[in-house]
């Protein structure tokens, strides 16, 4: 008689994690293959043509790290919130809210100023933006006890109309032929690209630096380990004198801000207008969840989980194209990879054994 | 005037059946203590399932019984994931929903823009269907309103009033506690998601089968999220939930009325949205101390060997 | 006629993780006994029960049950053989009625309208065992000795002929000690036989018939109790004498540093908790806070700390008022606490060790200049305490929750000590801690008094209150019942004032 017991594992290496999570990809991936297979598809070739779509060739890769951008950049604030057990799943809505900030701040002053001034500004102008409407939910949860959860979904929602109520309203640009949205940004105020490319490279520096820096926030600094600290148990933060609602929306700001921005760079360095909220956002609010959880809920790591899965979005626009395959087979293969990675966290915490008995 | 306050109640009534069955799932799943985040993807999935199999079949409750098999089905997935695996459940219920959405388009693909023929009749019921105001509000509605309300009364029943009922709910609030007892805890939370995940998909097959009579990708618009807030609002009894989501029924059909009022549109799609928060909110500033969730909802249970 | 007549533990063995918990256990009752289990903490005494119980199963041994050899898979096997156990904490659900937990227990509930159905049953058999008890009051509304007693309904309502207690007089007052003596003797005049868990010897020379005793997973020893004595016994449970009074030096007390005046706290219920207390500490002195768990000290350590809001009233700290500070000012204003939930209040699971050893320091200079923390320092004050207090680790860059309860609390315990406090607020500070760690402790506590400290120490064990302490206060229903030098004689009535029953007016005794 075969008889499976698990155990706890008490020594959890790096590269145990890290294979894990490689093993975890995989599973997946043969899991997708299946999928594909079902749908009618030649899985292998499906496959390869979304690495190649993405990585395979230089328009590829330029694609991917274009979406890579905002993928870590609300990816990377999304670790600092996770970890913090605050689930923010609201940065769609953040993102419009620091784009329609930064929007108006360049349609406002960016005739008069110079581009090294009005691109800060508008940058700021995001951070504010999404910082905000970050903080709201912060607040709802800390003093009336509302989930997050729900108040930054339905934030989601209402940012989105104000969106779209703004472009078909007081905002709509006299440019756009009786089309919503805005007029287009100064010239002062939209981002430099790589040539040949739609990298808006301001950004992209951004995106890292801001990867680097919050993973020494979490780590180093005493806020870091206060939010930690409040993630695991907020009963001892309260023992240890940590403010918690302090912590809280200091960490809100930074993850809603850093979506903010993310929207800015979506704005001022890609549609130069803004437009309808999906073309702006592009699902990337949810799609960074992964991106943070695939990172282990570190900062550094989302550099490359944002460009993995900014290579899933380039490769699965590519299948789509070539395969006819609906727009949707992309949420298929991430909420796939999300379930084989968290259950791949059950392999890495417990040690699996086969026990043989010949007993009866 | 009246015709409209009359037409208007009505489509509350219509608007609120998908919430209500999908609010009274996920109230049996959170008072289990697993937390389904998922609500808006096996909706989907039902929506998908239920179209797909009336078209084919031609028989609509043929529709029914595969949304509802589809819906149980998928939830295994999520179930498996929170009890056995003692996963993380937030993360595993948006995993859920995106799976949901994505495998409802894919299936879908091909039935977009199909129009569905076959029509699920009203029940009128006799009689009662004569009474002025009422009688065309509340008795001449399609089968799903019944069965919506129908379930949420038996799933308030056989909570509060069987031996199940006390062995779910105390699982909720002291797993430990209730298999020390002998209840084989990891058992009932399956059930309960399960059972949940099935009638959130009856939800979305009344959405694509009676309500609209279409499928096409994103038509839950949402309304699983609202189940999930409604959960909540209706403090985890399915027979509150009836109004809860009635109520919320209501809001959404008063988009169209207040439209012609020259009030933005982009204003009046915000309302259901809005008016979750608010009504938390309220509910929270009249009693600050907690909302009566069951105890250990969203915490995993680990059969504990030390 | 009973299910049990006898029976009988034969060579149980159990370990876990190789570590073993219950090394070949031999162990027999018959009906009408009360058989003891006496042992400290850790000595395998829950384990053994867990396992006749089925909770657990045995790695090795048989169960007997009339000389029958059984298996007990789970609880309700065991409950089907006639075995019932009221466990140390107790397994209700808060939120639930009386009636509701009775019926999630019982074996033969109906499906439809359990409550309904059940309720006569349940109000007969109370009454009689001359229990009573509100079916439709919700548990948490019910006083401990009162949810004790639903636990023992529970138990014999399905068929229990032996019941097993795991440490029950943990949380009574002495007055629900007695009406639980009460009923088990009732119990064992009808024929049941009951195991009674403790640590106390008191308890087990009181009510048990017969005593064995557990030492690190082995039976050490057993006896009938009428022909043995404390000090055997206590022997027995430890491998040495245990000296039960140790040498106090007297010291004179320094200058006054925490002042507590006419102070009232809320509960978590609403209810004032702490009515009107007033009391002062001084340096080189100990303070016990002498009662049975739940008559507000928790409350009072909570609020002198700051972590609970002060309704009305004042604290001071060396004349500073420190009322309603936050904790991190009262911290900083030289008040260091170990607090009585430890686990709930005390550690960041998920985090390291060493992260872990400076929860409440983390803002000190020492540990982070400006904003970030200093790492190389935090590490190495963290290998001091690993050292000084044995917490037993392979490493300190291990998740804090892979230990075991006892080293978890001594690495609280270590961090809130090392800082030489100026006044220390110990709540239940050895509770959950083999002999070993708690001599060490005391003697600890002791060094710091010496050094200067206030220490303020609520304990239930009578024994180290009156150890350690130099002045002790008797405290029942958030008010003082006396305040005395812990060699004032009146104390022999201490079982009195804690419950309730005797008060000392402070303007009787003259200081």
């Amino acid at each position: 008689m075969i008889k499976i017991k698990t155990t706890d594992r008490y020594n959890i290496t790096t590269l145990r994690s890290f294979m894990t999570n490689i093993l975890s990809l995989f599973a997946a991936l043969v899991v997708i293959g299946i999928i594909f297979l079902i749908a009618g598809v030649n899985p292998f070739y499906a496959i390869s043509e979304i690495f190649s779509g993405s990585f395979g060739s230089f328009y590829g890769i330029k694609e991917t790290i274009t979406k890579a951008i905002p993928l870590i950049l609300i990816g990377a604030g999304l670790t600092l919130a996770f970890r913090a057990k605050f689930w923010n799943i609201g940065a769609e809505g953040q993102m419009l809210m620091g784009a329609i900030f930064a929007t108006w701040t360049g349609l406002t002053f960016g005739e008069a100023l110079p581009s090294y001034i009005i691109v800060p500004l508008i940058f700021l102008a995001g951070f504010i933006g999404g910082g905000l409407w970050g903080i709201i939910p912060a607040i709802l949860k800390i003093k009336y006890a509302i989930n997050e959860v729900i108040s930054t979904l339905m934030l989601n929602y209402i940012c989105a109309e104000i969106l779209t109520l703004l472009i078909v309203g007081p905002w709509k640009g006299k440019t756009r032929f009786g089309f919503p949205g805005t007029d287009n940004l100064p010239d002062s105020a939209i981002l430099g690209l790589i040539p040949g490319s739609r990298i808006h490279y301001a950004t992209l520096i951004l995106a890292v630096i801001c990867a680097i820096v919050l993973g020494v926030i979490i780590y180093k600094t005493r806020f870091g380990y206060e939010a930690r600290v409040v993630g695991e148990n907020p009963d001892a933060g309260r023992y240890a004198g940590i403010n918690f609602l302090k912590t809280s929306l200091i960490l809100m700001a930074i993850s809603g801000g850093l979506a903010g921005v993310a929207g800015v760079g979506e704005v001022a360095g890609i549609h130069h207008h803004l437009g309808y909220p999906a073309s702006i956002s592009s699902g990337y609010g949810f799609t960074a969840i992964i991106v943070a959880w695939l990172a282990k809920l570190n900062p550094l790591y989302t550099i490359i989980s944002g460009i993995f899965f900014a290579g899933i979005l380039v490769g699965g626009d590519a299948i789509q194209i070539s395969l006819g395959l609906p727009a949707a087979t992309v949420e298929i293969v991430n909420g796939t990879l999300l379930i084989f990675l968290i259950m791949g966290d059950y392999f890495l915490n417990h040690k699996i054994t086969l026990q043989f008995s010949f007993k009866h | 005037m009246e015709d409209i306050i009359i037409s208007t109640l009505q489509r509350a009534m219509v608007a609120g059946t998908p919430l209500l069955l999908a609010t009274t799932g996920e109230v049996i799943c959170e008072r289990s203590g697993i937390l389904n985040l998922g609500v808006e993807g096996v909706m989907a999935m039902g929506a998908v399932v239920a179209f797909m199999v009336t078209m084919t079949t031609g028989n609509p409750w043929l529709g029914v019984l595969a949304a509802l098999a589809a819906g149980m089905m998928f939830s295994i997935i999520h179930a498996f994931a929170s009890v056995t695996l003692q996963a993380n459940q937030v993360v595993s219920g948006l995993a859920m929903t995106m799976l949901g959405l994505g495998f409802s388009g894919m299936l879908g693909k091909s039935y977009v823009g199909k129009p569905l023929s076959i029509k699920m009749e009203d029940w009128v019921i006799p009689y009662l269907s004569d009474i002025p105001w009422l009688g065309k509000i509340l008795f001449s509605q399609g089968p799903f309103f019944y069965i919506a309300i129908f379930l949420a009364l038996a799933a308030w029943f056989f909570l509060e009033k069987t031996r199940l009922g006390i062995r779910i709910r105390s699982t909720g609030e002291n797993p430990k506690a209730t298999e020390t007892q002998g209840v084989n805890v990891f058992k009932l939370k399956y059930l309960s998601v399960i059972t949940g995940g099935g009638f959130s998909a009856l939800a979305g097959a009344h959405l694509s089968i009676s309500y609209s009579k279409s499928w096409i990708e994103g038509m839950t618009a949402g309304r699983g999220w609202i189940a999930i807030a409604l959960t909540i609002f209706a403090l985890w009894n399915p027979a509150r939930a009836i109004w809860a989501a009635f109520l919320f029924g209501g809001i959404f059909v008063v988009q169209y009325l207040l439209q012609p009022l020259g009030i933005s549109p982009n204003f009046l799609a915000m309302l259901p949205y809005l008016a979750t928060l608010l009504i938390l909110l309220l509910i929270s500033l009249k009693d600050p101390k907690k909302l009566n969730a069951p105890a250990m909802l969203g915490e995993p249970y680990k059969r504990g060997e030390r | 006629m009973k299910k049990i007549q006898r029976l009988e533990m034969r060579s149980i063995s159990k370990s876990f993780h190789g570590i073993p918990a219950n090394q070949d256990i031999n162990l027999f009752i018959e009906s009408g006994e009360i058989l003891g289990l006496l042992g400290e903490n850790g000595a395998g005494k829950t384990t053994l029960m867990n396992i006749l119980y089925g909770l657990y199963q045995p790695d090795s041994g048989q169960i007997k049950i009339n000389d029958k050899t059984i298996r007990i898979n789970n609880p309700v096997e065991s409950i089907t053989h006639g075995i019932g156990m009221v466990h140390q904490h107790f397994m209700l659900v808060q939120n639930h009625s009386v009636i509701e937990n009775i019926a999630l227990a019982y074996k033969d509930t109906p499906f439809f309208f359990p409550n309904a159905k059940i309720k006569n049953k349940v109000e007969q058999f109370s009454k009689n065992f001359d229990f009573h008890i509100d079916l439709t009051k919700k548990v948490w509304q019910l006083s401990a000795g009162e949810q004790q007693r639903v636990e023992i309904i529970k138990a014999l309502l399905n068929g229990a002929d032996l019941l097993i207690l795991d440490e029950p007089t943990s949380v009574l007052t002495p007055r629900e000690i007695k009406e639980l003596i009460f009923i088990l003797r009732e119990m064992k005049a009808k024929g049941h036989m009951i195991i009674f868990i403790s640590h106390k010897l008191d308890e087990i020379m009181d009510i048990c018939d017969r005593v064995m005793v557990l030492q690190k997973g082995k039976i050490v020893g057993s006896a009938d109790t009428k022909n043995t004595d404390k000090n055997s016994l206590a022997r027995m449970m430890v491998g040495r004498d245990v000296v039960f009074n140790t040498t106090r030096e007297k010291l004179t007390k320094g200058k006054k540093t925490l002042a507590v005046e006419n102070i009232k706290v809320i509960g978590d219920k609403g209810r004032r908790v702490v009515k009107n207390i007033s009391f002062e500490l001084f340096e080189n002195e100990i303070f016990g806070i002498a009662g049975v768990s739940g008559n507000g000290q928790r409350e009072l350590a909570e609020a002198i700390t700051g972590i609970r809001p002060i309704f009305s009233g004042k604290v001071k700290m060396n004349g500073k008022d420190i009322t309603n500070k936050s904790p991190r000012h009262i911290y900083d204003s030289g008040v260091s606490h170990v607090p009585e939930e430890r686990i709930r209040f005390g550690i960041a699971p998920g985090l390291y060790l060493f992260d872990n050893a400076i929860l409440k320091q983390h803002h000190l200079k020492k540990f982070s200049n400006w904003y970030f923390l200093n790492y190389s320092q935090i590490k190495n004050h963290t290998r001091t305490i690993v050292k000084k207090f044995k917490v037993s680790t392979h490493s300190i860059n291990n998740q804090i929750r892979n230990l075991s309860g006892g080293n978890i609390q001594k690495l609280i315990l270590g961090r809130e000590i090392s800082e030489q406090p100026q006044l220390l607020v110990a709540s239940h500070p050895t509770y959950g801690l083999d002999v070993g760690a708690t001599e060490f402790l005391r003697e600890h506590l002791l060094e710091l008094r010496k050094q200067g400290s206030a220490i303020l120490l609520f304990s239930e064990d009578l024994e180290e209150i009156f150890e350690l302490c130099d002045r002790i206060a008797v405290i029942f229903d958030g008010e003082f019942m006396a305040v005395l030098d812990s060699d004032d004689k009146q104390f022999s009535d201490i079982g009195l004032m804690m419950a309730g029953s005797k008060r000392i007016d402070p303007m009787e005794k003259q200081k």
